[in-house]
């Protein structure tokens, strides 16, 4: 493989400037208050995909991860009324904590127990902080949003450029585990993790790693969801469809490359808000599930790979006419 | 301590009747290592088809065991989807099986959802709504009658797998698939007929969960918790252990119940599940 790092930091930072100009010249905020969902959206199923697409240990307990980040960000907001920038941080660093803590209690086992522990994490939270009066407790709680900073002229905007941002890093880490000795690691744990081990491979600092990164990347998606909507509930901070979307998206886009997430999330997520705006937000998670189905079994190397293949049938054709 | 005596006896019911819920997947997940996490999405299905049944005048536990064959054949055509498209192709079949029942979670939710709404619903019996009245303890009718088809259930399906010839058959396939094929019989065909079985029972199971309570489409998502808790805790496959398992979940669950409400109720068995895990991943009663 070539290395084309200045490609994809050049490609980075059209895509930030694209964002900027965006939210300077655009009036309408609710495309910005959708476009958040859908780069929030790229955020998660690229962290999913650093544990669940390079390694293969399927992790169900995204909404935990996501829920986290937004109630250390509410409790960041009442105790000390820190800005937004140390809110995500602070998730971050937290996320990683419980990704470290999840993956050394459960990544010993076989991949199935680490799933249902991360089900499991999912809804213990979620019944702690139901019974946690200082965030709201089950009821929820409103946030006053502060005045919004200079350069921006709304809050919204500036949460999609903040949005973009994490994004960004989120696919730049994911492309640097991918391309590196971490990647190859991951991958060869998926494949066979016991010749892995054999092998000198050291899986379980490796699967440890990559579980707290992607956690940390999960719960830093999730902080400014509290400033997002000024109101945050258990019951939809902890909801298991940011799961299933953040695992819908890189097994449709493609779990090998670090594209296939993006591409799912982009995808899915702007069929998810057309779909919730012009029809319901039951339907929506239909999409999801059925959408799911078909490609786990119709297409397992997402679009990536069909694209892929697509493109290596038409070599062969030009090669055999040539 | 009367409190207590209360909570111990009224886990002791519903420890049978999640030991009820949970034995199919006993069977799918313990003995057949399918990652059969739409296991609870199909016990809210058996439960939505029993209250549909109960409008039409039928008894619930009747409508339970009508239910039994249509669940039979729906979980052999969902095995031989999943061996047909995962197992015979081998590689990450683990993954992506696991992705494949996450998403048929959801396809069952939203599809309650759309078809019957979002309200809770109750089915009608004789013995709804009714208690029994021992000294100072009441204890609910509806609570008795799951908890008597209950142990019915789990005991049968133990007598079935331990005496009969197929029942031994299902148990040799966990055992050791080489050996069932070298001895030519056809392994694939056994656990898609376990499959069917484990599905069954989890029909009837359904209709126990819709008497003991109103039931929404979204129900199934503590009920991963309860049901992979009691396997688990069981020591994957055994079934005596899923009858004492269930029993220990109902008790803790009533316990903290009466001690600190209701609304940590969910959190029990996700808790001890995850302690297992943590300390001893193959179950009190597994090898």
């Amino acid at each position: 493989m070539k290395e084309r790092g200045y490609g994809f930091w050049i490609g980075s930072a059209i895509v930030f400037a694209v964002a900027c100009i965006a939210a300077a010249t655009i009036k309408n905020e609710y495309y910005f208050y959708a476009a958040y969902v859908v780069i929030q959206f790229v955020v998660l199923a690229t962290a999913w995909n650093i544990l669940g697409g390079y390694a293969g240990y399927v992790n169900f307990g995204t909404s935990a991860f996501f829920g986290v980040g937004a109630y250390i960000a509410v409790m960041l907001i009442k105790a000390m009324n820190l800005p937004l920038g140390l809110q995500i941080l602070a998730a971050a660093a937290v996320g990683g904590a419980l990704g470290f803590g999840v993956g050394l209690l459960t990544l010993r086992l076989r991949g199935i127990f680490f799933s249902i522990a991360t089900v499991a994490i999912t809804i213990i939270l979620e019944t702690a902080v139901i019974n946690w009066r200082f965030v709201g407790g089950a009821t929820g709680i409103q946030i006053l949003r502060p005045p919004v900073m200079e350069p921006f002229d709304s809050y919204t905007k500036m949460l999609f450029v903040c949005a973009v941002l994490l994004a960004i890093v989120a696919v730049a880490i994911a492309r640097y585990i991918e391309t590196s000795w971490i990647g190859r690691g991951l991958r060869a744990i998926r494949d066979n993790e016991e010749a892995a081990e054999c092998t000198g491979v050291p899986t379980l600092k490796l699967k440890l790693a990559a579980c707290t990164i992607s956690g940390a990347l999960m719960s830093a998606a999730g902080a400014p969801l509290a400033m997002y909507q000024s109101f945050v509930e258990p019951a939809s901070a902890f909801n298991l469809t940011y799961s299933v979307s953040a695992l819908a998206m890189p097994i449709i886009g493609g779990t090998s490359h670090w594209i296939g997430p993006v591409v799912g999330a982009i995808l899915l997520g702007t069929v998810q808000q057309v779909v919730t705006v012009t029809i319901s937000s039951e339907l929506n998670v239909l999409v999801v599930g059925v959408l799911l189905v078909v490609f786990v079994v119709a297409a397992p190397q997402g679009i990536v790979g069909l694209f892929m293949k697509l493109r290596g049938k038409l070599k062969r054709k030009n090669n055999i006419g040539n | 301590m009367d409190l207590l005596l209360d909570a111990v006896v009224l886990g002791l019911l519903l420890g049978c009747f999640y030991a009820a819920v949970s034995v199919g997947l006993t069977v799918a997940f313990g003995l057949l290592d399918v990652p059969h996490i739409a296991h609870p999405a199909f016990l809210v299905l058996g439960a939505y088809c029993t209250w549909l049944l109960n409008r039409y005048g039928f008894d619930p536990i009747v409508a339970g065991i009508v239910l039994m064959p249509v669940f039979l054949l729906l979980g052999m055509a969902v095995y031989r989807f999943y061996y047909e498209t995962f197992e015979r192709r081998g590689s990450d079949a683990g993954l992506r099986g696991l992705a494949f029942f996450f998403g048929v979670v959801f396809i069952i939710e939203v599809g309650l959802v759309l078809l019957f709404g979002v309200d809770q619903r109750l089915v009608e019996a004789a013995y709804i709504g009714k208690s029994f009245d021992i000294g100072d303890m009441r204890l609910p009718r509806r609570m008795v009658v799951a908890f008597a088809m209950a142990l019915v259930l789990t005991i049968g399906l133990a007598l079935y797998l331990s005496k009969t010839f197929t029942g031994r058959a299902i148990k040799a396939v966990a055992q050791d698939e080489t050996a069932l094929r070298l001895m030519g019989a056809n392994p694939v065909r056994i656990k898609q007929w376990a499959f069917g079985i484990a599905t069954a029972v989890t029909g009837l199971a359904g209709a126990l969960l819709i008497i003991v309570g109103p039931v929404e489409p979204t129900m199934d998502r503590v009920y991963i918790g309860r049901t992979f808790c009691v396997v688990v805790l069981a020591g994957l496959g055994s079934m005596s252990g899923t009858l004492a398992a269930g029993i220990i979940l109902g008790i803790s669950e009533t316990i903290v119940l009466t001690l600190l409400g209701a609304s940590w109720a969910p959190a029990v068995s996700f808790g001890l599940l995850l302690i297992m895990l943590g300390i001893r991943p193959q179950g009190l009663f597994g090898k």
